[in-house]
């Protein structure tokens, strides 16, 4: 009663007028891609449904092999120096001008922080983007242009969250209680908390996706750690000696959300998906503490491409909802999708692989 | 008595300029923007340090500008000025412009607008509410939650959109450190279970008897002073209000339930104020405010002869210097119509 009390109190009118205040375009079409090296990496099947969705609505996304990463790991590992990756980039933009795109879709929270920060060090200082044309050119032999629009892949799908709803067969409601499914929506730290005019509504309330949980039919809970980082913050986790920390900070959130009884976490950033889902693990093993229905489940966290790609009945298992350490099982069930457990772990030739260990049920 | 002064603005600097003007033997017409004169202080309940009324301050204005040569006209808005040969024509919501040979803008400032700092939730959560909006609430003589309870524990944080360059606001807005002194005794006067924490970035006691008010604050009603910005606030799942906060005395981060949160919103340059600088070709600083012709003996000059500045027009100002620079104003004026525009 508490719990329900709170939220309807709270003023829905000044959030929407924060969301008014932060909108930004974004392209509707021709877009290229540039992947996550985490994303790619441990749930691969989000990139593929994001480009499979933009496709079967007839959009053009192109992706170039020869694409690399970003650096961003390493420069935020403080390895990798700003003159570095700013010519890394400008790399990856002159793929993109040989190819003839100007809007770039990017799939890491991370690279899209650093693609911002890049074009923002450019507005402002115009001699480094000079100096990078020249180390670029010395370098390689290539040019660029200044991309037009650069855009997260959460941006797009936020862009298109109606069409999704328009098509969908599974809403965001638990078919037992015939109430919304209650979701935390985090959001990675380098989406909008650097820049907040680059995120959809900004850096303290957005609406990336709360938008989508709303467009799907759940309910989206605020909790007072819902700003505070996932804890993967590069050097406290890369960092061996910090890990402590950086478990402490996810530990932070899930005792701030847990008895607000989320059924879901999504996240935008490859590092917060996998931390806040790999950390629930690490915590019950240091501690023996669990988050989730009764303390006993743990809480799934999706990225939002696969929570889109459940909603439209998507087969989970393609997408690949099961390579996270807490699994979704349960939640799926209170949405009505039938699924068959015996086929998580079957490839696409028919083969049986090998079931990950300490998966949280 | 031939020549005729325009004051644009009724707060306490037009009203002290105006009154003053009219007594030396000025014909003076006052404009108001809105329906009532007063300004800002009229909202006060109470005024720093010697917490006098802030209904006296005006009802001393009024008795000032209440003179036989001072006509006020309230609910008339300015919208720009020209020059017209010696004088100036003065455009305004209504129908006609007004003639004026000397104009004294005293178009004050706004009181920034909180929700900007979208950190702490003003206009999301309920219970962060304003220091005028607390202002408000001491007048009705009930400080209460939404909820419609006393509140146990208050937040105050100080230099909201002050001292802040992420606002665009760098300025010190001079008067919030004492207000909110000034707020904490009397919510400890009106609710004396109810604890006060005030989160400060540095105590700018400037003016006499406020480093008083502050020892007051602390000696005898045990307000707690924290020094550090609050970085966040949210609500837990009671409704209350969580704040983080760096104590950066005792070098660590603070978590805090509150009941409610303060915010001492600070002044900035008066929209009206910036519409009539752009449309007439008034200069203004890096501040936003009006810029006088010289920092020190120049602040009541403006570079366009004729027209003058009164108050926190062009920097935020107490009540005190607010009226001192008022009638500074008023001492210009009367020494260019004797003088003429070529003085």
């Amino acid at each position: 009663m508490c719990m329900n009390t709170t939220m309807q109190t709270m003023k829905e009118t000044g959030k929407k007028r924060i969301w008014a205040d932060y909108q930004k375009d974004i392209p509707d079409d021709h877009y290229f891609f540039v992947r996550s090296c985490i994303r790619q990496t441990f749930f691969p099947g989000s990139e593929q449904f994001f480009l499979n969705f933009l496709r079967s609505i007839g959009k053009d996304i192109y992706e170039d092999p020869e694409h690399t990463t970003c650096t961003g790991i390493g420069y935020h590992g403080d390895v990798v120096p700003f003159d570095t990756i700013m010519t890394v980039v400008a790399r990856h933009f002159s793929q993109a001008t040989a190819k003839g795109y100007r809007n770039i879709a990017i799939s890491c929270v991370t690279s899209f922080g650093i693609y911002s920060e890049i074009l923002e060090t450019w507005k402002h200082f115009p001699e480094t983007l000079e100096k990078t044309r020249e180390s670029l050119f010395r370098a390689t032999g290539r040019e660029f242009e200044v991309p037009e629009y650069i855009a997260h892949a959460s941006d797009i799908i936020y862009k298109y969250r109606d069409e999704i709803a328009a098509r969908m067969k599974y809403p965001l409601m638990d078919q037992y209680k015939g109430k919304p499914l209650r979701i935390v929506e985090h959001i990675g730290c380098h989406y909008a908390k650097m820049f907040p005019k680059y995120g959809f509504g900004g850096a303290e309330f957005p609406h990336v996706l709360a938008g989508m949980i709303e467009a799907w039919g759940g309910e989206v809970i605020d909790y007072p750690e819902r700003r505070h980082c996932c804890g993967f913050g590069f050097r406290h986790y890369l960092v061996q000696a910090n890990r402590g920390y950086s478990v402490a900070n996810a530990k932070k959130k899930f005792e701030s959300m847990q008895p607000y009884k989320p059924d879901l976490v999504i996240a935008n950033c490859p590092g917060c998906t996998m931390f806040m889902d790999r950390w629930q693990y690490t915590i019950r093993e240091m501690e023996g503490t669990m988050y989730g229905e009764g303390g006993l489940t743990g809480i799934p966290v999706l990225t939002y491409e696969e929570l889109a790609g459940i909603v439209l009945g998507n087969d989970p298992w393609v997408l690949g909802v099961q390579y996270h350490n807490v699994q979704s099982d349960r939640f799926m069930a209170r949405m009505g999708i039938p699924f068959d457990r015996d086929m998580k772990f079957i490839s696409k030739e028919g083969e049986r692989l090998s079931e990950p260990e300490g998966l949280m049920v | 008595m031939d020549k005729h002064v325009v004051v644009i603005g009724g707060g306490v600097a037009g009203l002290e300029c105006a009154g003053r003007l009219g007594r030396m033997g000025h014909r003076v017409t006052l404009l108001e923007k809105k329906e009532s004169t007063g300004g800002h202080a009229a909202r006060w309940y109470q005024l720093f340090p010697d917490r006098r009324p802030g209904s006296e301050i005006a009802d001393y204005l009024h008795k000032l500008a209440n003179h036989p040569n001072v006509t006020i006209i309230t609910g008339l808005g300015v919208e720009s000025f020209s020059r017209k040969g010696e004088g100036f024509h003065i455009k305004t919501g209504g129908v006609d412009f007004i003639k004026a040979d000397v104009i004294v803008v005293a178009t004050g400032f706004d009181l920034f607008d909180a929700a900007k700092k979208e950190e702490y939730g003003y206009g999301i959560y309920n219970n962060v509410i304003t220091s005028a909006e607390l202002e408000d609430m001491f007048r009705k003589g009930e400080i209460l939650t939404t909820t419609g309870v006393e509140p146990e524990r208050v937040g105050i944080v100080h230099c909201v959109g002050s001292r802040d360059e992420k606002t665009g606001n760098c300025h010190c807005s001079k008067v919030c450190c004492v207000t909110a002194v000034k707020q904490a005794i009397e919510i400890r006067e009106h609710l004396p279970a109810t604890q006060v924490f005030c989160f400060y970035m540095d105590m700018r006691m400037f003016g006499p008897y406020y480093e008083e008010l502050y020892r007051e604050s602390q000696e005898k009603w045990n307000v707690n002073f924290i020094r550090g910005k609050v970085s966040e606030a949210s609500e837990n799942i009671n409704g209350r209000l969580v704040v983080k906060v760096e104590d950066t005395l005792a070098s660590r981060p603070l978590r805090m339930e509150l009941d409610m949160l303060v915010l001492m919103s600070g002044m900035v340059m008066s929209k009206s104020g910036a519409d009539l600088a752009k449309r007439s070709g008034l200069a203004t600083g890096k501040n936003r405010f009006l810029a006088g012709l010289d920092h020190h003996y120049g602040t009541n000059k403006s570079a366009i002869k004729g027209v003058f500045y009164a108050g926190a027009c062009i920097a935020p100002m107490n009540i005190t210097d607010s009226l001192s620079h008022a009638r500074g104003a008023a001492l210009e004026v009367s020494d260019y119509l004797k003088k003429g525009i070529d003085s």
